[in-house]
């Protein structure tokens, strides 16, 4: 499936550059004596093509929304990242007010504006504020150029009855929920969302897509707890690249229920993607993680908004 | 390219691609790597820990000649560890030594672990240390075990002048003060296998000197190509990108 902006950006450029700083570390590898790039398909050495479901504006240099995406954009250029999903802005409260939610969802937007053919923006919301995020989501998604929601993270878990609201906001234009979850053996955050909490909440809304971001953390639980539930995908964002994830994941779920996020800036794109292109998986199977899941998924909302899918 | 952090058996919690001495040599040689410094997951919570370490020894030299060099592991709380000290040294010609404090129930702040560092250093072996083996959120609910706390470190370190140290497994962005006061020493080294944030490598090596920044992976607990594309995202000159995977290493071992 291919999707091409409807705008007319640097987008080919920033293309060629990519390739050139491809090739540019090929030549750096071959005086190390390394290994080749591992970001091409192994029958073809096509690239794969990389959407990034998973990106912050935290933790990264820059003085402005903007300044932080360049960066960005120059770190995901050096591994072949073609699309960044940002959300969260610079957030790291873990109790934000509607203000600071409206605040870091608009700083999201000035970064996509900045690189519209690199970035798409997913709105910030909670079920602690069910109103104020259903206005959020018509500023954002509805009347902007936002294509789904989360990652969802701050205040309740997202099992709450409040969650409702916004999800029948989100079918309503067919995009999906990302929603951040943990297992940590020592105990969640007051309000931190759990996969099953995640799963309790898929089962109402059959019709919606959930992406489990993290899988839990520990994700040898996080992908039994969602195994039967079938309109929850595995996310593999922000965790040690621990052998393993993506081999049962795939083996568990099938490739069309796993999906590639780095949770950069405070995780590295290379540390999470080296989970997919080191899994003995096929490549087949490669191209549905990186990309191509997280493309079907949008397909309803991209087409909507006028991209050619 | 030396890859400074790699492990031979069994991980305790699950089976691995490549916890085979062979399958481990084939995933090491599939990605280029000409050398790769040793430990053994056995090494963690095993007591008898002269076994685990012939047994690496063996391992390395039926298995991966030429490739892996082993790193035996070495519990200052067990009785007599010294003997496993000399055995590491001068039977199994290892040139350093591996060590998990966390799970050998020890701080740094102990006398042994001076007296471990000063017996290393004037063995001239390498000691590597590392800061835990997984996230601490993560860990099985009966085995829970909280990183080393490496504050005590500086001043060890200015009563060892032949100690040559490598942390494994730490993001020294957590303390970068603590780090930077380790690497100015120039006998402290960090492997990037759990160095993280976007660009993380490369903003580290401004931070602490790319001269002491190994290339470790934490293979196989760990995917290789992890830590690979760190180097990669980095944007590394070619200098640098030598650096990392192989001058620094050969350097260390070589002093």
């Amino acid at each position: 499936m291919l999707i091409h902006s409807k705008r007319a950006t640097p987008g080919a450029s920033s293309i060629v550059d990519r390739r050139t700083l491809l090739k540019g570390f090929c030549a750096s590898l071959a005086v190390a004596s390394a290994a080749p790039p591992q970001n091409t398909a192994s029958d073809s050495r096509r690239p794969f093509r990389i959407w990034d479901e998973h990106c912050h504006l935290a933790s990264v240099p820059g003085d402005t929304p903007e300044e932080r995406m360049t960066a960005l954009v120059r770190w995901a250029d050096r591994l072949g990242i073609e699309r960044l999903l940002l959300s969260q802005g610079y957030c790291a409260e873990l109790h934000p007010t509607p203000g600071q939610f409206r605040e870091e969802n608009d700083r999201v937007m000035r970064a996509v504006r900045r690189f519209p053919d690199r970035s798409f923006g997913s709105v910030y919301l909670s079920p602690a504020y069910p109103e104020f995020s259903v206005q959020e989501f018509n500023r954002c998604v509805r009347d902007g150029p936002m294509v789904s929601v989360g990652e969802v993270e701050a205040d309740k878990r997202c099992s709450v009855p409040e969650m409702d609201l916004i999800v029948e906001r989100a079918a309503s234009m067919q995009v999906p929920i990302l929603q951040h979850t943990w297992l940590k053996v020592g105990g969640n955050e007051p309000g931190e969302s759990t996969p099953y909490d995640v799963v309790a909440l898929a089962r109402r809304h059959p019709e919606v897509q959930f992406v489990c971001v993290h899988t839990g953390g520990d994700w040898e639980r996080g992908i039994r707890i969602i195994r039967d539930t079938k309109n929850v995908s595995a996310e593999i964002a922000g965790s040690n690249p621990t052998s393993g994830f993506v081999e049962m994941a795939v083996r568990e779920l099938g490739a069309e229920r796993v999906i590639y996020g780095s949770d950069t800036g405070g995780r590295s794109f290379a540390s999470q993607l080296g989970k997919v292109l080191g899994a003995e998986i096929p490549d087949s199977a490669k191209e549905l993680i990186l990309g191509g899941n997280l493309r079907r998924l949008l397909a309803p909302v991209l087409r909507a908004k006028g991209y050619r899918v | 390219m030396i890859d400074v952090n790699v492990n031979l058996s069994r991980w305790p919690f699950r089976r691995l691609v490549g916890d085979e001495p062979d399958g481990l040599v084939a995933g090491l040689r599939k990605r280029n790597v000409t050398q790769a410094w040793a430990g053994t997951f056995d090494g963690i919570l095993h007591q008898d820990l002269s076994s685990a370490n012939e047994r690496l020894a063996n391992d390395c030299r039926r298995y991966g000649p030429g490739i892996l060099v082993p790193f035996g592991s070495i519990n200052p709380k067990l009785p007599d560890w010294q003997e496993d000290l000399r055995r590491c040294h001068e039977e199994y010609k290892m040139p350093g030594i591996r060590l998990h404090p966390n799970y050998h129930g020890y701080g740094l702040k102990d006398p042994v672990f001076a007296e471990l560092l000063h017996l290393a250093a004037a063995r001239r072996l390498v000691v590597q240390l590392a800061v835990c083996m997984e996230d601490e959120r993560t860990q099985h609910p009966l085995m829970r075990v909280p990183p080393v706390d490496l504050a005590p470190l500086p001043d060890l370190i200015k009563n060892q002048p032949g100690l040559r140290l490598v942390i494994l497994n730490s993001d020294p962005w957590h303390d970068l003060e603590l780090s930077q006061k380790l690497t100015s020493t120039g006998r402290v080294y960090f492997d990037i296998s759990m160095v993280e944030g976007v660009g993380g490598v490369a903003r580290l090596a401004r931070q602490i000197s790319v001269q002491h920044v190994l290339f470790g992976s934490h293979y196989p607990l760990f995917y290789f190509e992890s830590a690979l594309l760190k180097v990669r995202e980095g944007g590394f000159t070619d200098v640098e990108t030598r650096a990392i995977f192989q001058d620094n290493a050969r350097r260390l071992l070589e002093v």
